[in-house]
């Protein structure tokens, strides 16, 4: 009769060391604790229902049923601080118009999005901005100026502007703050919501009021790493790569050209999804994926603009 | 909780630090042990400054606290860890008061760092090069370890031990075998039923044992052991220890070939330099992140004329050698990877593109990924071994401080910048200055040397010249420099290669100095 070893028991088995020699056996599927329930909230938005989570918002919820909202100085990855005033809607027993992007849904809310008074309201914005502010790199300016109908011209040549010289002191990225409409998206993005470096605030007051470095020095004398995340998240072009100003100024920069490939960034090993923007065999930016869960379009100096050592010519590379 | 220990994260991960910075804007306290007070520590609740090489005195010490405390997590140790009494008995001399002397870290800094660890219902242990850049690097990271199966914070959502990886796929090059003794997803070469599947694979005979790294095949060189080098992707004649010595070895090679994107100090001592094209933005591919994710690289760009993909390269060699592997794909390499690595099986690349990249271990296409490890150690019953503790000692660094050499340099990262320069040095960027010493304003003032003062910097083992710079981050007799600029300051030079036998890695964070004014300023 063949003799067998007696299989060690159980435990036994987990008594030994683990080995390098062995693998692991797999365990368990690792899970998130589950998220707290929220109970859902029915309101109405120009006369339709919609219910959303406790704690959403009207922008949220406008968007739910297809709603399109014009925001500025809104961001997924931002805190809301309700400045531009163009997302504003009409909500029954407010004696003000809400900003949707900030006001949380409560029950039975009925809000209108496109009423007469809404309309205006925001063609008043738009119309105020635009004639004080250059908005023509901003990408969002002119489907909504049409949309609300606005004519900053209407306020005439002499409208005050907050027109001002273009501010390039470094190679990186330039601050052009004639077109600037005080979103505060990149003093955010420098403080609490993502960077927490508070190079920049706003300075002054009213009319006055600008984006600044302490005591208005130049960047490369400020606390700026020069993370970039501040023209990652500008809606209207006021901060720009360098690249992209360049050849904006020498008329090459051409967007229907443009690829854009994500990838991950060359440095350290956090995994920082890259968005490389392609021009004629060429990068002419980065940028990253606001939603992806390890950058939230966020990225430090050398991801953003680490990459110049890509396309160096041969000549420079052999120095 | 999160201690952060060896990281200066704020300027070598700062991606990862949004992340930090988002807890402790959520009320999570952050403690951080690092020689220096970096930025990183300028956001701890505590910075613990403790003496270079003193990290186990400082772990053991905190044990100690925890246990004796009765804080330990008794029932996760019985339930899944081995060798506790050994351990309990062995912190027992690493009082308080003397790890204050030994490290330099105040005795009540040390308990509160001890308590706030062991109370925590979540906490995160978090290293890097700190720890890892030692002569006794494993034993650095084992009495870390310790202090997570100690508490359990190990296994459990938001508990856990972290290394930073430097690199954006240091960890995929681990994953895919390129280690001494593993083959790819961590299968040890000398199991023989594992090997076994990678030789049937390949039709090929592997090796049975394992091979060198990095500083053995220096030794190995020198044996005369290790004749020829093929080099992809690596600037070993900048960034060893030692420089002079790596110079010496590398320049006595009989052949040397070296695979890369730059001209680089290497490749100036190569016989063949292959023109490689840039894995992140000209190749098609994947990389590991430092959370195990494995993420898919994309060409963006076209290669520049002369360049060829790292995968066409070694292809055609293969074929000059009389293997025909067909034309390089990423996604079939990929795929056959996948045959063979159980941890990578479920990662198509159908599956990476959905998901937005997916952390290993996953097993099949349904297996979601895992976003943390060994939460096997808290299954009832445990599943597989237990995770044993382990007695380590501490020893100093091997480069002495004495009255010839009295300040210890330690080297790391600046913002802006990335290892020996190769790729950084192209950026423009306005935070940099000219590579300089920093020095702690209280041995300049000793040293009678004002900000911009040029310097001679002496090891055991070379000399350079160096400007100076005020950092008040560094307590006296510490200074610092990167190797990010190895033209202006060739701080390799100084560094000594005491290797960690089993990592494989010197010592750069330990390194006796002195220094001399320059006559000539």
């Amino acid at each position: 009769m063949k003799q067998t070893m007696p299989a060690p028991s159980q435990a036994a088995e987990q008594e030994l060391a683990p080995t390098p020699l062995q693998p692991i056996p797999p365990g368990p599927v690792p899970q998130a604790p589950p998220p707290r329930e929220r109970r859902m909230i029915g309101i109405t938005i120009d006369g339709q229902p919609v219910s959303v989570p406790e704690g959403s918002t009207i922008l949220e919820a406008a968007r739910k049923i297809g709603i399109d909202t014009p925001t500025l100085c809104f961001l997924e990855s931002l805190t809301p601080v309700n400045v531009c005033r163009v997302c504003v809607v009409e909500m029954e027993g407010s004696r003000t118009l809400v900003p949707a992007c900030s006001r949380k849904v409560e029950p039975k809310m009925a809000i209108k999005t496109d009423s007469e008074r809404v309309r205006l309201s925001r063609k008043m914005v738009l119309e105020f901005l635009a004639s004080s502010v250059d908005v023509s790199t901003a990408p969002q300016f002119a489907g909504y100026m049409e949309r609300y109908d606005a004519k900053p011209e209407r306020f005439g040549r002499n409208a005050d502007t907050v027109e001002q010289p273009i501010k390039i002191d470094n190679d990186l990225y330039v601050r052009d703050y004639s077109k600037c409409i005080l979103c505060y998206k990149c003093v955010e993005a420098c403080g609490v919501d993502a960077q927490n470096t508070f190079a920049i605030a706003v300075s002054g007051r009213g009319f006055s009021a600008s984006i600044a470095t302490e005591f208005q020095v130049p960047l490369p004398d400020s606390a700026c790493v020069y993370c970039g995340n501040c023209i990652g998240v500008c809606p209207t072009g006021a901060l720009m790569f360098k690249s992209e100003y360049d050849m904006r100024h020498a008329g090459t920069w051409d967007e229907s050209r443009q690829q854009q490939t994500t990838t991950i960034c060359p440095y350290c090993g956090v995994g920082c999804n890259l968005t490389v923007h392609e021009q004629d065999g060429e990068i002419v930016k980065v940028t990253s994926p606001l939603d992806h869960s390890v950058t939230h379009g966020n990225l430090c100096i050398k991801g953003r603009f680490g990459w110049q050592f890509v396309q160096i010519e041969p000549a420079e590379k052999q120095e | 909780m999160i201690l952060l220990w060896g990281s200066n994260a704020r300027e070598t991960h700062p991606i990862f630090f949004h992340h930090v910075l988002k807890g402790i804007h959520n009320g999570a306290k952050l403690y951080v042990i690092d020689p220096r007070r970096t930025s990183s520590a300028q956001w701890a609740d505590t910075w613990l400054g403790l003496d270079v090489g003193s990290d186990i005195y400082l772990a053991n010490a905190m044990a100690r606290e925890i246990i004796n405390s009765g804080l330990e997590n008794t029932k996760f140790i019985e339930h899944a860890t081995s060798g506790f009494e050994a351990y309990r008995e062995h912190v027992q001399k690493f009082t308080l008061e003397r790890a204050e002397c030994e490290t330099g870290v105040p005795a009540a800094a040390i308990k509160q760092v001890a308590h706030a660890y062991a109370g925590a219902g979540r906490a995160q242990l978090c290293w890097t090069l700190g720890i890892t850049e030692h002569h006794n690097a494993v034993d650095n990271v084992v009495a870390l370890i310790n202090l997570a199966l100690l508490t359990g914070h190990v296994g459990r959502y938001g508990s856990g031990v972290c290394p930073l990886r430097g690199q954006n796929n240091v960890q995929g090059g681990g994953d895919m075998g390129a280690i001494p003794d593993r083959l790819p997803g961590f299968q040890h070469v000398e199991n023989d039923e594992l090997r076994g599947k990678f030789e049937k694979a390949w039709g090929t005979k592997i090796p049975a044992t394992k091979g060198w790294h990095i500083s053995h095949m220096l030794d190995a060189m020198e044996r005369r052991e290790l004749t020829t080098l093929y080099c992809l992707g690596e600037n070993p004649a900048d960034s060893e220890a030692d420089r002079h010595r790596a110079l010496k070895l590398l320049s006595g090679l009989e052949f040397m070939v070296v695979q890369d994107l730059f001209y680089t100090k290497t490749a100036e001592l190569a016989d063949v330099v292959l023109p490689a094209s840039a894995g992140w933005c000209e190749s098609e591919g994947t990389v590991t992140s430092s959370e195990r994710r494995v993420q898919r690289v994309r060409a963006a760009v076209p290669m520049p004329t002369g360049v060829r993909d790292d995968t066409e390269i070694i292809f055609d060699l293969a074929r000059r050698l009389g293997h025909n592997w067909g034309e390089p794909k990423a996604e079939c390499i990929w795929n056959e990877l996948r045959s063979l690595s159980p941890m990578n099986a479920g990662m198509s690349y159908a599956r990476l593109e959905e998901h937005g990249g997916m952390q290993w271990p996953c097993y099949d296409e349904q297996h979601p990924g895992e976003m943390f490890l060994h939460g096997r150690l808290w299954h009832d019953p445990l599943i597989g071994p237990r995770a044993p503790f382990s007695v380590v000692e501490s020893v100093d660094p091997v480069d002495a401080l004495d009255p010839q050499f009295p300040i210890r340099l330690t080297t790391g990262r600046r913002l802006d910048s990335y290892n020996t320069g190769v790729q950084s040095g192209w950026l423009n960027s306005p935070l940099r200055h000219e590579e300089a010493i920093d020095l702690s304003p209280a041995d300049c003032r000793q040293y009678n040397l004002h900000e911009g003062d040029k310097v001679r910097v002496t090891s055991r083992r070379g000399s350079v010249v160096a400007p100076v710079r005020f950092d008040s981050g560094l307590r006296p007799g510490l200074a610092f420099l990167t190797m990010h600029f190895p033209d202006q300051v060739a701080t390799n030079d100084l560094t000594i290669d005491a290797v960690d036998p089993r990592s494989g890695t010197s010592e750069f964070k330990a390194t006796a100095i002195r220094i001399e004014k320059c006559l000539e300023q």
